[in-house]
Order: structure tokens, then sequence, then C-alpha cells
């Protein structure tokens, strides 16, 4: 599904936006990513050919599924110009929360689901209640939330300290392939969806006497895309078949995606993002908006904690620790969704999952020390940074003849 | 500069403002203050710093309500407490920060908070009506012939100061405004970008809106402006028919050397 994610931007001719040189480097933030991770592949590929195996990509997927799905909530804060330190812990929590309900309760696995779900949602309703109340940084509330809630994840868990889990529907989510039919039927629905979306928006702008998007463009787009579909069917069912979990996580990325470009909230998502003085006096509820953006990424944290544990099937007092929330905000950021607000995409989260999902699993292939996986995962965050403020500077340059 | 119906007083204005009176604890902003644009008219308010233009604006705009005053508009007596109040009546206020965000393109910034949503059962998301907005704002744009601007589609942080202005301008006039009023539009711009911005200024009276300009520089004052009325100390201190004054007479009246 990579490809997929990231159908390789083309310079568009015509009377297009893109035109312009900040959104040109812009765009050129996606095929750089685009080839950073064919850069990744081709190197770990050449010290061990296992790496491009279906085995192993089918891994990999499972691998990313959880931090992918944290890091889509984690584009909606960064998009508000927010941050949210809290979601690693969030994920633990939840997870234990399911885990404890379903195990020692005897809740069943959708309605302790359920009440995971629930727990992300709520403390994403306090995180924006305090964030927008009494306007502390996000930085700060969240801090001590991820302190807090890891002290609930070892409070929930008791004095077992692991909790297995062995529901058949909870293990299923990280557990379940698809074959043939099903990836195929998908695969069509999903490029047929592309080419329609595409199509449709052509002739409505022509009828509205519009300028149309450039076809060759268009073509390239929906090519890649089948490209990429295809590809990863094709990868996907020459192992374990197509994966749930990588179900999950492509249609929760294209659902907000959806929701981020195609409707006023995701518009005024971007306008709080962007100057959140403009956005208040257009008489958009800056503050709805905020709490609304941190309940949906506590709650996408939670899920991803829920897909974590399934696919480890259990929860233990390490669940949603370690390096987890720092890989849930450097993906999107590797990818190219900005730290100062306003600018991204919900692709981000999946395409930067892979980056640093392809840099773990391959240093794993070549059994690195943890040492050196550690100080290469910090330097791949800190180029990407760097870059960040560099296109930020350039744009603030192209804008500067005022 | 001037159009003939503009140099007589004309029989009613489209808005009247009288006896403003603004406090912030002990200090008087403004006193008494009577105030009046016609329709199809361009009224500079010009003063120093701490004159009170801000102040009457912000009052007229009801962002800060005056403590006392009265309103006729379309010689109807109305009352203006807050910026609804304002808004209803089609007064838009274009302040001097603009209020744009700069990640959005113009299509984006003009509709900002008053989207045009796709009918049909898609209307429960609040789905973006892209083609309907950006077909009206080409229109807008078009009628105000702003005609820089490489695309609609353009990022709002990538334009020049005036196109900004512009798009600020555009954006106001959305709500099918009667009275503009404009906070400083050409500070911190260029020769050729506060030709642009006058010019506009120019058309919005075409087309027969009352036009209410804050601004400091006095020789575009006299190149857009019909009348000018002079604020000093939170008082009304002189009022000239643009024709028929020169710049001195202006710069004598804000700092209280002559009247």
């Amino acid at each position: 599904m990579s490809t997929a994610a990231a159908p390789a931007p083309t310079p568009e001719d015509g009377q297009s936006f893109r035109q312009q040189l900040p959104l040109r480097i812009a765009q050129l933030g996606s095929l750089r990513v685009a080839l950073v991770l064919t850069a990744i592949w081709i190197v770990f590929q050449s010290q061990n050919d296992a790496f491009l195996s279906s085995f192993n990509l089918t891994n990999l997927v499972l691998q990313i599924a959880a931090v992918g799905t944290i890091s889509i909530g984690i584009v909606l804060i960064l998009l508000l110009g927010e941050i949210d330190l809290s979601v690693g812990a969030v994920s633990g929590l939840a997870a234990a929360v399911m885990a404890v309900l379903n195990v020692k309760h005897g809740w069943g696995p959708i309605p302790a689901i359920a009440a995971g779900l629930a727990t992300g949602a709520a403390i994403g309703l306090v995180n924006g209640f305090f964030v927008t109340r009494f306007q502390i940084p996000s930085f700060v509330v969240t801090l001590a939330g991820l302190l807090a809630w890891q002290g609930g994840l070892l409070k929930v868990l008791g004095d077992t300290g692991t909790v297995n889990l062995s529901d058949p529907t909870i293990t299923g989510l990280a557990g379940t392939f698809y074959g043939d039919v099903v990836g195929w039927v998908l695969a069509a629905v999903a490029i047929g969806a592309y080419a329609a979306s595409g199509w449709l928006e052509r002739v409505r702008r022509v009828r509205a006497g519009l300028a149309p998007p450039s076809l060759r463009n268009f073509v390239i787009r929906l090519a890649a895309v089948a490209a990429g579909t295809i590809a990863a069917v094709l990868v996907l069912r020459a192992d374990r078949g197509i994966p749930l979990a990588g179900l999950i996580l492509v249609g929760l990325c294209a659902t907000g995606t959806f929701v981020t470009t195609r409707t006023t909230f995701g518009r005024y998502v971007f306008a709080v993002g962007g100057n959140a003085e403009a956005a208040r006096r257009s008489g958009i509820g800056v503050t709805r908006i905020r709490i609304t953006v941190f309940v949906l990424a506590s709650t996408l944290a939670a899920a991803g904690g829920i897909m974590g544990a399934s696919r480890l099937l259990a929860v233990n007092q390490s669940s949603g620790g370690s390096d987890l929330l720092l890989l849930a905000i450097a993906g999107p950021v590797i990818a190219g969704t900005s730290l100062f607000g306003g600018r991204g995409s919900v692709w981000h989260a999946l395409l930067g999952a892979l980056v640093i999902g392809s840099i773990a699993n391959g240093m794993d292939l070549l059994a690195l020390a943890s040492s050196v996986k550690f100080m290469i995962t910090g330097a791949v965050l800190l180029i990407a940074v760097v870059i960040d403020a560099v296109i930020k500077n350039q744009r603030e340059r192209a804008g500067a003849g005022r | 500069m001037t159009t003939a119906s503009a140099t007589t007083a004309p029989e009613r204005p489209l808005l009247q403002a009288s006896g403003v009176t603004k406090r912030f604890g002990a200090v008087e902003a403004l006193t008494d203050v009577d105030f009046e644009v016609s329709a199809g008219e361009v009224v500079a308010l010009v003063g120093d710093n701490g004159a009170g233009k801000s102040t009457l604006i912000k009052a007229i705009a009801g962002t800060q309500p005056g403590d006392e005053g009265e309103y006729l508009f379309d010689g109807e007596p109305v009352s203006i407490h807050s910026p609804l109040d304002a808004k209803r009546l089609g007064i838009a206020t274009v302040y001097q920060d603009l209020a744009l965000c700069d990640n959005l393109d113009v299509v984006a910034n003009l509709f900002l908070g008053e989207e045009t949503i796709e009918r049909g059962p898609q209307a429960a998301l609040r789905v973006l009506d892209e083609i309907a907005m950006e077909d009206r704002a080409v229109e807008l744009l078009d009628s105000l012939s702003v005609t820089t601007l490489r695309s609609v589609r353009t990022e709002v942080g990538s334009l020049s100061g005036g196109q900004r202005q512009s798009v600020a301008i555009a954006r106001s006039l959305l709500g099918d405004p009667k009275v503009v009023m404009l906070d400083e539009p050409t500070a911190a711009l260029g020769v050729a970008q506060t030709h642009q911005v006058l010019d506009l200024i120019k058309r919005l009276r075409e087309r027969g809106l009352g036009i209410i300009v804050i601004s400091h520089n006095i020789d575009n004052i006299l190149a857009v402006a019909d009348r000018i009325v002079v604020l000093r100390l939170g008082r009304r201190a002189a009022t000239f028919t643009t024709s028929e004054t020169t710049h001195d007479e202006i710069v004598g009246a804000i700092t209280g050397s002559k009247r």
C-alpha cells in the first residue's frame, strides 16, 4: 500500500496552484519521502535479501499498524500547531483497560474494545479542556498526562503486571489475513473510487467553466495509485494474505484525509493551525475545534494501543512506553507534516510509519545493537526536522515580497 | 480625484453616528463624535496617534461598542452592541492585520467561516463545495479587477502585500455589505501596491458602497477620499472636502496648529 499512499507528485501545468514555489517545495516533500523510502529499501535489500521478501514486508505492515494509527492523531494535533506527548501512555492505558475488562472481568471483546477507545476519548477531553480553558501550552498539559497515564496503566494492570490476551476477536485485529478474493475486490474498489472521484471533479469543474486540472497529471497519479495497490496485494497475498491491521490503517488514513481536506471541520483545523486569531474572527469555534482534535488524537492513540496489544497478544507495564511516542511523532514530521502548524497530510502518518518502520525492521534484520538503532533513528528525526525548518524559512522568504 | 456627487454633502447619509462617546476608565477616548458616510462616498478618518480613529471604527464595528451614541442606518435608528449587529446591518471591517491564514489558498480565505456546503446527503458531513466557492471567488475578484493573482488557488502566504490587502477587502464584500471600513489599508505597502489598493477602493465606491478609510498617509487620502474627517484628542476637529483643501491644511488640523 506504500505507493498508493503517496502517488508520485509531478509538477502540474495549467492554472494550478502547484505552480507556486512554496507548494512546489512542499510537494517535493512527498516525492522526497518516496525517494528516501526507496533508498532505505535498496540499502537494506542489498545487505540482506530477506528484507523485501513477502514475509518481511507483511511483518513490516503489522509492525507499523499501531504506530501509524497513533500518528494519524498526531498529524491532526500538528496541523493545529499543538503537540500531544501523552499518546504513548494513553495507548498503553487504553490497551490495559481493554485487556483487564476482557480477561479479568469477562467483558465481551467489542464492549472491552469500546471501553478502551472511550478511555482514550475521555483523556482527550481532559487534555483539550486544560489546553483551551487555562491557555496552558499543550506541551506541558500532555507531558503531565504522559506521567499520570503511565501511572494509570500500572494501576489498571494491578499486581499481575502482565495480562495475556486470548480472545479471538481481539487477537484477530492483528492476526486476521484475507485471501485473494477480498484483496482484489478491495484493490478494485480503491482504484475505482480514486478514478471516479478524480473524473467526477474534472467533469464538474468543466461544467462550472473552471480550468480543469491537468489530465496528464491525473492519469499519472491514477497509474501510481493503481500500481501501488496492485503491487501491495501481490506482495501480501504471496505470504499470509491481506492483513486486517493494514486495511484498518489505510482505511483510517483515507477517512482522515477526507475529513481534513473535504469538510468544513478539516478546513477549520488548518485555519486554526495557520492563524488562530483569523479563525476566531471568522466566527470559527476555535475552542471546539481544539478540543475535538485532542479527543480524536487520544482516541486514535487508544486504537493504536489496542492494535499493538492485539499483535503482541498481551498488555504489560511497558505497553505504550519506550520509543513509541517519539516514533509516532517523528513519522509524520519525517514525511513532511510541519511542527509549526497548518501544513501536513494524514497520509504522512502512513508514509512516516513506513520510513521509520522500515529502518527499525531493517536494522533488526541486520541484528544491529540497540545503541546503534537509537542513534540512527535519532539522526533521521533530526534531519527531518531540519528540512521542515528550512522549508518554513524558504516559504517565508517567498512570501516576503510585501 | 473627487466625484461630483460627493463634493456636495448628501441629503441622507447611509450611516450616521451621532454623539459617540467611549470611556476607558477615567480616560475619554471619544467625546461626542458625529460621523457620517454616504453611499458611493469615501470618507477618510485621520488624526494623530491616540486621536480616537480606531476607537471610533471599533465602536461602529461593534467590537468595542461606544458608551453613548446613536446610529441611523439608511435613516432608520439602529443599535450596534456587537460585531453581529454591525454585520447584520451590512457594515464590514478590514483590520490592519488582515486576519488571513497564510497556509490556505485565496478561495479558502475568502470563504473562511462562511463555506459553501455541498447539497444532498453529504451535507450532513459538511462537505465543502470547492467548485461553487472557486467560481464565486473568480467572479468576485474579476468584478474588482484584481487581475494580478495568478490563480485563486494560490496560497495567501505567497502573495504580495497589495494582493493580500485585495484578498482581505474582497473577503469583506462576500456578505454584500453597504459600508466597508478599512484600517490603514496602505500601511507598509510599496508604491505600486499602494496604487493597486487605492484603485480597488475607487472601484468599491463605484459599486455604491460607503467607505471609511483610516490612514496616516495624507497623499493617499487626497488621492482617494471625497471627504476628510479629522479627529483630535477624541473629538471631531475638522472636516474637509478633498477638492477644496490642501495637504498643509489637513496637517494643521491634525496637529492642532490651525482651527
